[in-house]
Order: structure tokens, then C-alpha cells, then sequence
């Protein structure tokens, strides 16, 4: 059981819970979009900029040094947080969706060519499915789509059959933003492994939520997003393996990323500067570290506990409510809940709901296709953090039950 | 323009009637309930707004001078919403149509309610109802 005590250290931590909107106390569903920043992270990027702020890397003067040491030092801080075996193997990007874009690139130019496969699932977000769909009609691969069952678990024998000598990479997500299915990652990369097939792993909806460790899933790549780990907008993680990234050329081009450059040729910076072109989101960095050691001291073990029971909770109390139906019942889940009202459009239980403070998303998150597959036009989704609490399940369902009476 | 005025005003003063955003928006559902049925031959491609949450469908026919509009959504919010604007322009002439403010849109305090998404929504919605006009007008 949850102590309320705990979650009520954890709220305090959080200014913008105390936020009324429409005049009623904000109870924040929407954390698979973006989750809320603790005055931990905050503080760390105003006394960043207020106080030690200057350009990185190459600067002889104190600020700019110490400002370079802040940033390295998340490097490490995140090297450990996601067990890489090397700072060099950590890229810091704009996000999950600028290191998808990143791969589909770099790794397009040196793997792909006219016949190849690359293999998403049909749970994947916009952001795993276009870069690849962009790259494929540059080199003639083609993309290829792992199908899901009505729970929306992937078919893990079909993937098997799907593993032929075309397959060079295979990209998906670790859990599902829309259903919050938690994929069989591991297993899937040693699947893919065993036929020397590159993996990569859109992490963005796990990091905040479970424990990840590289060298546990032994994936050849994977990112994720500081904002949906209680950390700012802008800035994000590609871990790689060194190998790969040795391999690959750089997506961008411009300062920090090269060795030395002439009009003739340019040689490029060695790793992870290789993949980091121009002044880099420096505070953002600082901040993604204050959400780490944030999450860190909170401990990963418990917010998975707290968020386990939020969701059994709100899934039963939903699964009581005959005029809901449920979408994405797989075995294993994260805290995150689809679902239609009967009769009635999700933009209008969005509305209301927002009406009574209560902030969930609304439409196809970014999964058209996962969509068509259920044959809906989108539904509404509920996702918590552990900052969340019973109190508020059982407020949202009585907006639930007061908005079906409206429409 | 002055009849126009007068059917701003009256949507004005029905919404001055409520405090609570919640009855405003209990109001915007039956408005929308109570919007005439369309045609569901008219619910085409041609005819939908892009820019909506919801799919919102207009249609425009012209009666001697008077420009007639028809609307509906699969959404109960942004139908009530719809119907205001049909209420707003239906059976004025295009020139009327063309030149008209809808300063009403912010005067029922729907706008700082809407979000983003919603409120590209409603610019559509005017933009293809003045679109229309347009047509008629030449």
C-alpha cells in the first residue's frame, strides 16, 4: 500500500500540483506527454544561468570551465543511471525524437541499401515510424510492420518469422505511449542479435518508470527524452554502443563536432562530440542531471510500486464503469491507461474533464496507425507518475461519471 | 451589419447568463444536440474543416442573395460551437458575410477556453465559412 505520507513528500516537491485550473486543484493525468518538474530540477537551471553560466567546451576562462565540467559531469551521471559501460557512448541530443532521427540517418547511410528491411512494431509512435519511412525512400529499404495482438502485445512469433537476411535494424519502443504495453525488449534484441541485426529502443516512455540498464538488454541503441523524466524540454539521450558509433557518420555538422576543418576536407571529433554540432542545450543538460539524482533519490524500485498501484487501482475502477471500454490490456504494463467513452467523442470528455481540473490527452498520441488498427478515431488517455494519488483516481471517476451524464 | 449586431448581441447575452465554465459548456452541448441534422450526402471531403480535434463537416448553398449554411461534428462541443457561427452567418448575403468581425467569439469567453488545438479549430471553421462566401460572392 501506498504511505500517503511519501506521496505527500513527493507532491510538495512539485509547485505546479498546487495549481487550481477552472478555479479545482489540477490533478495531472497526462505524464506520458510530458511529466511535471520537481523545484530540484528548477533550481538547479536558474542557479545555472544565474551564477555559472557561459559558453562550454574550449574556454580557458573559469566559467566556461566550470560550465564544462557541470555538463561532462551529467555525462557520467548518465552513463551510470542506464549502466553504459562508456561516457563516450552517451549522446546528448534535443530528444527522443532528434536521436530516432539521428539513427534512422546515420545508420541509413551505412546499413541501408535498395532490398533491406527495417523492421517497427505496429505500437510505434510517429516519431519511430517517419524518420525510418524518410530513410527507407532515400536508399529503397523497405519498412516493414511487426503485428500486435487485440491486447496490443507484439507477436513475438511473427517477429521471429519476419527476421530474415533482408532485416538490417530493428527499432521499437520499450513501452507503448498510447497502451503503456512494456515490449519484450530483451528478448527481441537477443532475437535480433542472433542474425547480427542492429536494435534500437525508443526509451522515452521508460526511463522515468522503471529501471533500464544497457547492459542487462544489450541494446545496440537507445533514447530517450529528459522531459519525460521530470526534466526540462530540448534536450534528450542517445546511448550507443561505441562500436556503432564509430562507424556512423555525424547527422549534423558545425562546431564541437570536428577535429579539424579546411575547405577541402574536414575531419570530425571524436566521441560522443562526433554527434553533438553547435553550443549544446547546456542548462537543459544541467537540469536532465538534478532530475537524475532527483530520481535517483526518490529510487526507481518505488515509484515503479507506486505507479503499479495507481494503475491496478484506476484500471479497476474503470473496468466498473460499464459505459468505458478499455483499450491495450497486456499482461505486463506501465501506468498508462487508453480508453473510450461509449457514444461519445474523446474531445468532448477532454473538454469537460478539463473543466473540472483534470488534465488527460486526448486523439491518436501521435499513433495514427495504431489507431486504424482498433478502427477508432483515438481515445483518451490517463497517465500517472508516482506524484499521483488514489484521491485523484477516485476524483477523476467521478468526473467520468459526471460527464457521461452531460453528453 | 446591424442585424448582425443584433444576433451577436443575443449570443452574447445568453452567455452572460452563466458564471460557472462548466454550465457554459453544458449550454455549448445542447446547442449542439439541438443543431439540425445534416445531410449525410453532404458529410464530404470537400466539405470538411481541416485543423479539428473532432471532424467538422460545413456546407454552403446560396438562396436568391443569402448564403445558407449547414454544419455538423461527430464531437458535441465543437458542434455547439459551429452552431453559434451558423446562427452568427447563415442567410446573410456574401458581402456580409466577408466583412464580418465575430467579435462575439471572445466576448463568451469561449476563446481563452479553448485550447490551442480548439482554437485552429475555430479559426477553420470561420476561415472555411468565409471561404464560402467568397464563392458566392463572385
Amino acid at each position: 500500500m501506498i504511505e500517503s505520507e511519501n506521496i505527500i513528500d513527493i507532491r510538495n516537491d512539485f509547485p505546479i500540483l498546487n495549481r487550481k485550473i477552472h478555479g479545482k486543484p489540477l490533478i495531472y493525468f497526462d505524464n506520458a506527454a510530458s511529466n511535471q518538474k520537481p523545484m530540484q530540477v528548477l533550481d538547479a537551471i536558474t542557479n545555472y544561468y544565474a551564477n555559472d553560466y557561459s559558453n562550454i567546451h574550449r574556454g580557458v576562462h573559469t566559467l566556461s570551465q566550470l560550465g564544462t565540467t557541470k555538463y561532462e559531469e551529467v555525462r557520467d551521471k548518465v552513463k551510470d543511471f542506464i549502466n553504459a559501460s562508456k561516457r563516450e557512448e552517451i549522446v546528448f541530443t534535443k530528444g527522443t525524437t532528434d536521436g530516432l532521427n539521428l539513427l534512422a540517418n546515420s545508420l541509413g547511410k551505412t546499413f541501408l541499401k535498395k532490398g533491406d528491411q527495417v523492421l517497427i512494431s505496429t505500437l510505434e509512435h510517429h516519431s519511430n515510424i517517419v524518420p525510418w519511412q524518410m530513410i527507407c525512400e532515400v536508399t529503397g529499404a523497405s519498412l516493414q510492420i511487426i503485428p500486435i495482438s487485440r491486447a496490443g502485445e507484439i507477436n513475438v512469433d511473427a517477429y521471429i518469422e519476419m527476421l530474415n537476411d533482408k532485416v538490417k535494424i530493428v527499432s521499437i519502443n520499450h513501452i507503448s505511449n498510447t497502451l503503456g504495453t512494456i515490449n519484450p525488449i530483451k528478448k527481441m534484441i537477443k532475437l535480433a542479435h542472433k542474425k547480427n541485426i542492429i536494435t534500437v529502443i525508443d526509451g522515452a516512455q521508460a526511463v522515468a518508470h522503471k529501471e533500464v540498464n544497457m547492459q542487462d538488454l544489450d541494446a545496440d541503441f537507445y533514447v530517450f527524452s529528459a522531459h519525460k523524466l521530470f526534466g526540462p524540454t530540448g534536450v534528450g539521450v542517445l546511448y550507443g554502443k561505441e562500436r556503432y558509433l564509430e562507424k556512423i557518420p555525424p547527422y549534423q555538422g558545425g562546431g564541437d563536432m570536428i577535429n579539424q576543418v579546411s575547405f577541402e576536407k574536414t575531419s570530425y571529433n571524436d566521441l560522443p562530440y562526433k554527434f553533438e554540432a553547435g553550443t549544446p542545450n547546456i542548462a537543459g543538460v544541467v537540469g536532465l542531471g538534478a532530475a537524475i539524482d532527483y530520481v535517483n533519490e526518490i529510487g526507481l524500485k518505488n515509484i515503479e510500486e507506486i505507479e503499479s498501484e495507481l494503475l491496478q487501482y484506476a484500471t479497476e475502477k474503470l473496468n466498473a464503469l460499464p459505459f468505458v471500454n478499455l483499450f491495450g490490456t497486456a499482461k505486463q504494463k506501465a501506468a498508462v491507461i487508453s480508453f473510450i467513452v461509449k457514444d461519445a467523442h474523446p474531445y468532448d470528455v477532454g473538454t469537460l474533464l478539463d473543466g473540472m481540473g483534470i488534465a488527460v490527452r486526448t486523439g491518436h498520441h501521435c499513433t495514427q496507425p495504431l489507431m486504424d488498427f482498433y478502427k477508432i478515431p483515438g481515445t483518451i488517455r490517463a497517465s500517472f507518475a508516482m506524484y499521483n494519488s488514489i484521491e485523484e483516481i477516485d476524483r477523476f471517476i467521478a468526473g467520468l461519471i459526471k460527464v457521461k451524464s452531460m453528453l | 451589419m446591424a442585424k448582425m449586431d443584433s444576433i451577436e448581441k443575443e449570443i452574447i447575452e445568453d452567455f452572460e447568463l452563466f458564471d460557472e465554465w462548466m454550465e457554459k459548456y453544458e449550454y455549448l452541448i445542447d446547442l449542439g444536440k439541438d443543431l439540425p441534422k445534416m445531410d449525410e450526402d453532404l458529410k464530404t471531403d470537400r466539405n470538411i474543416v481541416k485543423g479539428c480535434q473532432s471532424r467538422v463537416w460545413l456546407h454552403s448553398s446560396l438562396e436568391k442573395d443569402k448564403v445558407l449554411f449547414t454544419a455538423d461534428s461527430d464531437a458535441l462541443i465543437t458542434k455547439g460551437i459551429v452552431s453559434l457561427l451558423v446562427r452568427a452567418l447563415s442567410g446573410r448575403t456574401a458581402n456580409e458575410i466577408l466583412n464580418h468581425p465575430l467579435g462575439f467569439i471572445e466576448k463568451i469567453g469561449l476563446k481563452e477556453h479553448l485550447s490551442p488545438n480548439r482554437a485552429n479549430g475555430l479559426v477553420s471553421m470561420v476561415k472555411k465559412m468565409k471561404a464560402y462566401a467568397l464563392i458566392h460572392a463572385s
